[in-house]
């Protein structure tokens, strides 16, 4: 399939999404489609968001291709990447439609899922326990800041000691970024909830399992979700760094192994799936949050 | 389950609460000890609704904390029934200030939060009781909605329902209808009236305002300024039920002046304070 067809085709998947969006914030408002989707092309906001981009891609296209600045003209333009990404036979043999793409996908997201899962699993209790209790807090929360700190990178060479192999090992300084990140906010989440809270659960007679479920674990949630997310960034960013020293797959590891062998538009395709994975892993975040507290979501009362 | 002597059944006994001589002084680092409450003693008798009048900053709230069983007296007794408070207990139910509603929960789930406690009645039982309340200050269309979704008179009224599903022996209200605009006030004071004359629980409501003291209360206490302590006691033997037409009563004009008599005495103590020796006031607060 040519490239220009398939580009084709995703502008019109994301021209159908916005007008079904457009579609639904009419029925909203009770006006006509036409009507919102004029409104909406014309807001201001629509019009700086797609001037951002816009301006982006084309200073890209400037500095790199027809201003050729030095410094800049080694690194390949805009149109050059997207072509090579959606073309079906590559030059440097990765885009959508190679296996190997996928496969480097795969690990990638695998990995950081694992890791983002488990720092999730580990962080959100030791989180609420060090809120909960002050001896554990005590008892630990020096040790965790003194940790911390460590930058994850420093961890590769005694995690790849420690464990069996390259693939803990990136997963394991993967995790642990994930995991203190995901531990303090939730700390903060319940050292956040307002004294009276627990305050009338004491006087209504409540023991320590309805105290810590009803009261302290929603109480952190806000604070535990913004934690999350930025779990998930942070995630991501530790464990493209640990690929491009200890893996023999994934986007970090496509990106430096690209580099090593100047082909540079595929460091571009892969710091772009890495954009678009990265913005929808937080979006799904986001979505389970808006979930889970739906109480925080004001709507007219009587309703 | 029936046999065993469950202690938290719920049981309509009004209880009396008696405060005898408490002391409480906060230390604070790089400010004078303050002498929140000094030699306090009074009671509320049993199925009275006390109200404690004084200027802000007295000590009123941390009188409230103390007999919540929040805050423990340096001296004194807080007894219950001759018992005395060494915590927070379910015979004591504590109305807050700002609305203590839990976010996350429906209004249905927080009134019945306190009865399914250990121990306490079953689901459906807690959720009729509840129903019968929140029925009486117009809530229960509302029982499936989260708090924020209320506005800011519906979430005190629910914050009531919560408290006198528990059957307490005494309900402590610290300033309950605070930052309510005029309107919803007056509508909450009367709520709280009928509410009173229903259940005729053992209540303690704090308020720095002399209306709302004399519109509920069968007996109103006046503290006095730092230290704190109970400076008169004044009888309201205005009829009940009582509606907005007792303001304009001779009585209520008679028992409205003795109040704030006492209580102008008290509150120009404060500014004199304030001219000497510095924000007294503004340190005793914050090591509340």
């Amino acid at each position: 399939m040519n490239p220009y067809i398939v580009l084709g085709l995703l502008l019109m998947a994301v021209l159908a999404v916005g007008a079904w969006q457009q579609k639904k914030k009419a029925r909203l408002y009770e006006i006509s489609w036409g009507h919102q989707l004029r409104k909406t092309l014309t807001s201001r906001s629509f019009l700086l968001q797609m001037g951002g981009f816009v301006a982006f891609v084309v200073i890209w296209e400037l500095t790199v291709k027809v201003f050729s600045l030095p410094w800049f003209n080694r690194l390949p333009g805009p149109w050059e990447c997207l072509l090579e990404w959606l073309s079906p036979d590559p030059a440097y043999g990765i885009s959508i439609y190679t296996e190997d793409y996928y496969t480097h996908i795969i690990y990638s997201t695998y990995r950081a899922t694992t890791a983002f899962v488990l720092a999730t699993l580990l962080g959100v209790p030791m989180g609420l326990l060090m809120g909960w209790s002050r001896k554990f807090y005590d008892y630990s929360f020096p040790l965790v800041e003194l940790i911390r700190p460590i930058p994850p990178l420093a961890w590769v060479p005694l995690a790849i000691l420690i464990l069996p192999g390259d693939e803990p090992a990136v997963i394991f300084v993967t995790f642990l970024v994930a995991f203190f990140v995901t531990a303090l906010n939730t700390l903060l989440g319940v050292e956040s909830i307002d004294e009276s809270f627990f305050r009338a659960a004491r006087c209504l007679g409540a023991d320590k399992r309805r105290l810590l479920f009803d009261v302290v674990l929603p109480g952190a949630m806000p604070f535990i979700f913004t934690g999350l997310q930025i779990s998930m960034g942070a995630a991501w960013f530790s464990l493209v760094a640990g690929e491009m020293i200890a893996a023999q797959y994934g986007l970090g590891f496509l990106i430096w192994d690209s580099y090593s062998l100047i082909q540079y538009p595929v460091i571009v395709i892969g710091m772009a799936t890495l954009g678009v994975i990265g913005w929808i892993s937080s979006a799904a975040v986001r979505s389970v949050g808006r979930k889970l507290m739906a109480w925080r979501e004001r709507e007219l009362y009587g309703s | 389950m029936a046999n065993n002597g469950n202690k938290n059944q719920q049981n309509q006994q009004k209880g009396e609460l008696i405060l005898e001589n408490v002391n409480r002084v906060f230390r604070m680092p790089g400010a004078p000890a303050c002498h929140a409450l000094k030699n306090c003693s009074f009671t509320v008798p049993r199925g009275s609704l006390t109200v404690l009048v004084g200027p802000s900053g007295c000590g009123k709230s941390t009188l409230a904390n103390i007999a919540a069983g929040y805050d423990h007296a340096d001296s004194g007794k807080v007894l219950l029934d001759g018992k005395p408070v060494t915590g927070p207990g379910r015979d004591r139910i504590m109305v807050f200030q700002e609305t203590a509603l839990w976010p996350w929960m429906t209004v249905m789930k927080n009134a019945t939060f306190g009865p399914t406690m250990l121990g306490g009645m079953n689901k459906s039982e807690a959720e009729d009781r509840a129903i019968a309340l929140l029925d009486k200050v117009g809530l229960k269309d509302f029982r499936d909605k989260y708090p924020a979704q209320l506005s800011g008179g519906m979430q005190r009224r629910a914050e009531l329902c919560r408290a006198l599903v528990m059957s307490p022996k005494v309900m402590i209200l610290d300033e309950p209808f605070r930052g309510l605009d005029v309107m919803t006030r007056e509508l909450m004071q009367e709520y709280l009236l009928t509410l009173y004359r229903e259940t005729g629980l053992t209540m303690l409501f704090i308020t720095s305002e002399i209306e709302e003291a004399l519109f509920l209360g069968d007996q109103i206490l006046v503290m006095t300024n730092l230290p704190g302590t109970i400076k008169t006691t004044v009888e309201v033997d205005l009829p009940r039920p009582r509606d907005f037409s007792v303001l304009g009563t001779e009585r209520y004009r008679q028992i409205k002046s003795e109040v704030m008599e006492s209580l102008y005495e008290e509150g120009a103590k404060i500014f004199a304070k304030l001219d000497g020796a510095g924000d007294l006031l503004g340190s005793c607060r914050a090591g509340s």
